[in-house]
């Protein structure tokens, strides 16, 4: 027979005020089982767990009901308490005659007959708990970061400089991401690359980092604290134990005209090129879509200038496996593509400003690389068209971002904030210049972020127009841009020499694709889901994997820091211990009766459940089964609802614990 | 091909050209039209402006006579009619009660109305290859800046054509025709409409900068797909210029004058005679 | 100018017509961007919408901005809000017809649309000499401006000999139908609203 304590919480008023506490005691207490019931005021606090773990010695009670609040709220809190008493913690249970009773119900007498049947359920279900313990698993204590922007690199060296070792894949040919390829970052104005790029060399460098540049992950399996990733690394065409970057290859390629990635076709690069000066790795990488060795067996003078021999046309895609713990994703962003193609169905983009149609208008990397003293101008602000200096620069803000209709309905954070750096930029340089700002509102709420915005229109002289821009046409070789200033109520038309359009900010290309593999949400805009916005933001809901930076949402580069150094804290947290400590309350299969129908394998969400084979000691088949992989399990319950022999069951949910409390009510 | 025809009152007016124009160019491609029976005026600007159920229940009757002709498909001209007949007759599909109401209104059966066409869908539907197959005289000298106007593209959730703001649907055409289309920036702007009488500045006003754009951009000639856009910027092409303080000389042809030429008919067959601005022309 | 913030009972109507929820507008000024007369509006398209947020109804019917619009839709075509502003300013118009509030320099503009639709419900297809006498007469009547009423008269014979006049209009057969037609549709208040 049980002895259940029963522990029926007032909450303050919370309960007490809608529920019957002493009718539901003395109700209770009559149920066969059920050793003792009493009520607290504050069932949570020093005294009433007191009162619980004395009950728990006077009574021998081996089960344990708490009525109050939420298991959301104290679940783990009981659950201590009761272990402190020397009972096993999944003896406990909780029924929830808060925010399932007193909180929804208005009725006195109705609120209490309900969470009197509350009770009962629980009481029926606790005379089944059985004691579970909680299940251990090792931990490989390595971890994979995976993009290698700002984001990537922080986490990465905060891992590897918490003594841990760090497999980076990044999948341009070199790190630094979009951050080393701005001009200057606001509000300090430094140099983008000169902060940038002693991290850079750091994480190259680093005893403890596995860099895999020009490398993509290519599937993921396993679970926290034992994932297994296969990594392609894609052909480089370019020995790197041989290569000394020297550079002598670009030089003598015929092949010279090609838009250049990084300077986002601003400027141009050879098939076999460097990425950017300051690459990490700084080692060549061919375009085999263009090299004519590659396509036609042409050409091949880098392989006759190479003095080391390390060009290699015979190099193919490597997989490599690679064995980690923990996973920090940070893909990082890419910018809305203003024009026609889009690579979606439901965006198609912005015709009225003509992007893509006159050279002369272009997007804020775009505009980060003319400007920039490493650009393909050197830093001068040569328009594209036909390389004059812009007396009239106009900066659009919004396209593409908080736009129903046409683009995407949320705000993307930075525009606000590097607009006002770009008039300062092009007012340093062309000082008789005027910029030209149409902006919705002013988002700036960092630190020294208003003030900065402020600087561009008060000391730097930007215009600033409240409005949206209609269109940009081209009259008499200038752009014409119609725009509104609704402070004023009137129609803003300016002619301009270059355009500049914020374009909305989006997660990096194929992340949804990663996000699959690696048991990811993310919502309807590709942005990866973490656990709670508020509390939990660099966690997702699968064990193990965590994110940082733009991948999650837009952001600058201070919160993508923060980020990462949270993930990297939250990997440091994973590896506290040598095992990993997981809720039991997960699915076994019963491998007597199971019939191998492997419905279950299927269905599992969390991909948890494996097949498996029972041998005998001559290692004879006996029978084939289902078995449930303990560190992966969420415990969901789908296998039991599929399983067509019953073999499936959850512990501390079992179908035998249910159906009691079924019939308890009935 | 046989399509159903609803002329609407400019081309059955001072637009008569439109129709010379389009029946000949059409019948030299074995296109027959059915005009709709006793079909009324669409309301155009003034009912929209001034009574909004008056403005879904005229276009929405002469759906219903198509629809009692067997009709499954229509050709509007001019956009104003067409954008009107596609925008009652999506009201009427989305709101059962609407659609009883008109049906009551206009006294005939209003559901399943024809699907509308614009002359540019309708030489789509023909074909482009068949076009080119057919062209006699290639436009060689021609450089038309190709004006769309406001309703052909816009609101693109009711007309649903082309894109509305760097439509190119036009540009083909002529293209297949053998003319050089020029790339300019006022494809879509709006020539002023139904102003002509009651703003006479306005229309001049936006069509003189269409006209000015065209011809800063090297177009010779203007082709477009409306009988309002016509009359702003042929008949007005004087007084346009007047005052901008300059003068234009650009052709306005219409986009079956096009298509007529390019098949060797002769510009009184087509009533390009018939047009304000001479010009270069045939 | 003070606003009260109850709103009058124009703006339920306003959104039904419209088919529009004006509290979705964030003001972001891309229609009076795109318009083509902004230029010559007394309130340009986003401050009337504005208004009517604010519940003040009465300055945007007296606006001449619903009068210069030229219904391009460009307005409607480019809202990231999805906002019909187009719609708006033909519910405008219509509450301002009905009730008589327009602005007096726009007159003549609603001179004209009323004398078309007064054409097509006599005769059921546009009769164009008899809409410009009916609409030349209307505007004399009111501003006795010689110049307004012969102007274009040059025009006749252009179109004369260009086949394009047609003296007597075409009509419909069934011109019953139009009547009724304009009758079930017509609000009996706003016979003759354009004062």
């Amino acid at each position: 027979m049980s002895r259940i304590g029963v522990f029926v919480c007032w909450c303050g008023e919370n309960i007490a005020r809608t529920v019957d506490v002493e009718k539901v005691v003395n109700s209770i207490a009559e149920l066969p089982g059920v050793r003792c019931a009493q009520h607290y005021k504050y069932m949570c606090s020093d005294p009433g767990q007191a009162m619980i773990r004395e009950k728990i010695a006077a009574e021998k009670l081996d089960g344990v009901v708490v009525a109050s609040c939420s298991p959301h709220m104290h679940l783990k809190t009981f659950r201590r308490t009761v272990a402190t008493a020397g009972l096993n913690p999944y003896l406990l249970e909780m029924a929830n005659i808060r925010e399932h009773c007193s909180w929804v119900h208005h009725d006195r007498e109705q609120a209490t007959a309900k969470a009197i049947d509350l009770i009962r359920l629980s009481v029926a279900k606790a005379r089944y708990d059985r004691k579970l313990e909680p299940i251990r698993v090792p931990v490989t204590r390595r971890a994979l970061v995976i993009g290698g922007g700002v984001a990537g690199i922080q986490a990465a060296l905060d891992i590897a400089d918490s003594g841990y070792e760090v497999v980076l894949v990044e999948r341009d040919p070199s790190i630094g991401g979009k951050m080393a390829g701005l001009s200057e970052t606001f509000p300090t104005l430094d140099c983008s690359q000169c902060i940038l790029t002693p991290r850079m060399v750091e994480a190259g460098q680093h005893p403890r980092i596995r860099l895999y540049t020009y490398s993509e992950v290519e599937s993921v399996d396993g679970f926290i604290g034992n994932f297994k990733v296969a990594i392609r690394q894609k052909a480089r065409y370019v020995d790197m134990s041989k290569c000394t970057g020297c550079g002598e290859c670009s030089k003598v390629c015929p092949l010279k005209r090609n838009p250049s990635e990084f300077d986002y076709g601003m400027g141009m690069r050879p098939a076999i090129y460097m990425p950017f000066p300051q690459a990490v790795p700084a080692r060549p990488v061919v375009d085999k879509e263009v090299c004519a060795k590659i396509i036609r067996n042409g050409c091949g003078l880098c392989e006759k200038k190479c003095a080391p021999g390390a060009i290699d046309f015979k190099d193919t895609d490597k997989m490599v496996e690679e064995e980690v713990g923990a996973i920090v994703v940070a893909t990082g962003y890419q910018l809305y593509s203003i024009g026609r193609e889009q690579n979606s169905d439901k965006l198609r983009g912005y015709g009225e400003y003509g992007y893509g149609k006159y050279k002369d208008v272009i997007d804020s990397l775009q505009f980060e690389r003319l400007v920039s003293a490493s650009g393909p101008t050197n830093g001068e602000l040569k328009r594209p068209s036909d390389g004059k200096i812009p007396q009239k620069v106009v900066f659009i803000s919004c396209v593409g971002s908080r736009d129903n209709a046409k683009g995407m309905p949320y705000c993307s954070k930075i525009c606000c904030m590097y607009t006002a750096k770009h008039t300062m930029l092009y007012k340093h340089k062309v000082h008789g210049g005027e910029a030209h700002v149409f902006y919705m509102d002013i988002r700036a709420g960092g630190k020294g972020y208003d003030e900065f915005v402020r600087r561009a229109i008060e000391q730097d002289g930007a215009k600033y127009y409240r409005g949206r821009v209609s269109k940009v046409t081209e009259e008499n070789g200038k752009l014409i841009v119609r725009g509104a200033d609704t402070l004023a109520g009137i129609p803003v038309t300016i002619e301009a020499d270059l355009v500049v359009l914020a374009a909305a900010m989006r997660p990096a290309d194929g992340v949804a694709d990663l996000a699959q593999k690696l048991n990811v949400g993310y919502d309807e805009h590709g942005f990866l889901l973490e656990s709670h916005p508020k509390l939990r933001p660099v966690e997702t809901n699968a064990a193990g994997v965590f994110v940082c930076g733009a991948c999650q949402a837009p952001k600058d580069i201070p919160e993508s820091v923060a980020q990462a150094s949270a993930a990297a804290s939250k990997v440091a947290v994973t590896f506290a211990a040598s095992e990993l400590t997981r809720e039991p309350e997960i699915a076994h299969i019963n491998e007597q009766t199971c019939a191998a129908c492997f419905a279950c394998v299927r269905t599992c969400p969390y991909h948890a459940v494996e097949k498996a084979e029972i041998r005998a000691r001559s290692g004879a088949l006996i029978k084939h089964t289902a078995r449930v992989n303990p560190g992966l399990c969420m415990g969901c319950g789908t296998c039991v609802a599929v399983c067509p022999s019953k073999s499936a069951d959850i512990e501390g949910f079992s179908e035998e614990e249910i159906y009691s409390m079924v019939e308890a009510l009935a | 091909m046989n399509l159903g025809y609803y002329p609407g009152c400019a081309l059955h007016g001072s637009s008569n050209d439109y129709e010379q124009s389009l029946r000949a160019c059409l019948a030299a491609l074995g296109v027959t039209l059915a005009e709709i029976d006793d079909w009324i005026c669409c309301g155009a600007t003034s009912a929209h402006s001034l009574n909004h159920k008056l403005a879904i229940a005229l276009p929405a009757r002469n759906l219903a006579l198509a629809h009692r002709q067997g009709l499954a498909e229509m050709f509007a001209p001019c956009p104003m009619c067409s954008m009107q007949l596609l925008r009652a007759g999506q009201a009427m599909a989305a709101d059962k009660r609407l659609r009883e109401e008109i049906a009551d209104i206009v006294e005939a059966e209003v559901d399943g109305g024809p699907r509308v066409l614009n002359l540019i869908q309708v030489f789509q539907r023909i074909g482009l290859d068949k076009l080119k197959g057919a062209v006699r005289t290639p436009l060689q000298d021609l450089k038309p800046a190709c004006y769309y106007g406001c309703l052909l593209v816009r609101p693109p959730t009711v007309v649903d054509f082309d894109d509305a703001e760097q439509p190119q649907s036009m540009e083909a055409i002529v293209t297949a025709l053998g003319a050089k289309p020029v790339a300019w920036s006022y494809k879509t702007e709006c020539c002023g409409a139904g102003m002509t009488m009651a703003k006479t500045e306005t229309v001049l006003e936006l069509s003189g900068r269409i006209l000015a754009n065209a011809v800063a951009h090297g177009a010779n000639c203007l082709v477009v797909a409306c009988p309002m856009c016509h009359v702003n910027l042929d008949m007005k092409q004087a007084d346009a210029g007047a005052f901008l303080r300059t003068k234009f000389d650009l052709p306005v042809y219409y986009l079956s004058d096009m298509v007529g030429m390019a098949l060797g008919l002769g510009a009184a067959d087509m009533g390009i005679d018939r047009h304000f601005v001479v010009g270069g022309g045939n | 100018m003070e606003t009260t913030a109850g709103a009058q009972p124009a703006i339920p109507q306003i959104e039904s017509l419209s088919q529009t929820r004006l509290a979705e507008c964030y003001q972001c000024g891309k229609c009076t961007a795109g318009c083509p007369t902004a230029g010559q509006m007394d309130i340009p398209p986003t401050r009337l919408i504005r208004l009517l947020q604010l519940g003040d109804s009465d300055s945007a019917l007296r606006a001449n901005s619903i009068w210069q619009c030229v219904s391009c839709q460009t307005c409607t075509t480019r809202c990231p809000k999805r906002v019909d502003c187009a719609a708006v300013m033909d519910a405008l118009r219509q509450l301002a017809f009905e009730r008589g509030t327009l602005s007096p320099d726009e007159r003549r503009t609603v001179l004209f649309q009323k004398a078309f639709l007064d054409n097509i419900r006599r005769h059921g297809r546009l009769n164009e000499i008899e809409l410009i006498a009916a609409f030349k007469g209307a505007v004399f009547l009111r501003d006795r401006s010689l110049p307004f009423l012969f102007r274009d008269a040059g025009l006749a014979p252009q179109l004369q000999k260009r086949r394009k006049l047609h003296l007597v209009g075409e009509q419909a057969k069934d011109r019953g139908v139009v009547a009724r037609i304009f009758a079930r549709t017509t609000p009996r208040s706003t016979h003759g609203g354009a004062q």
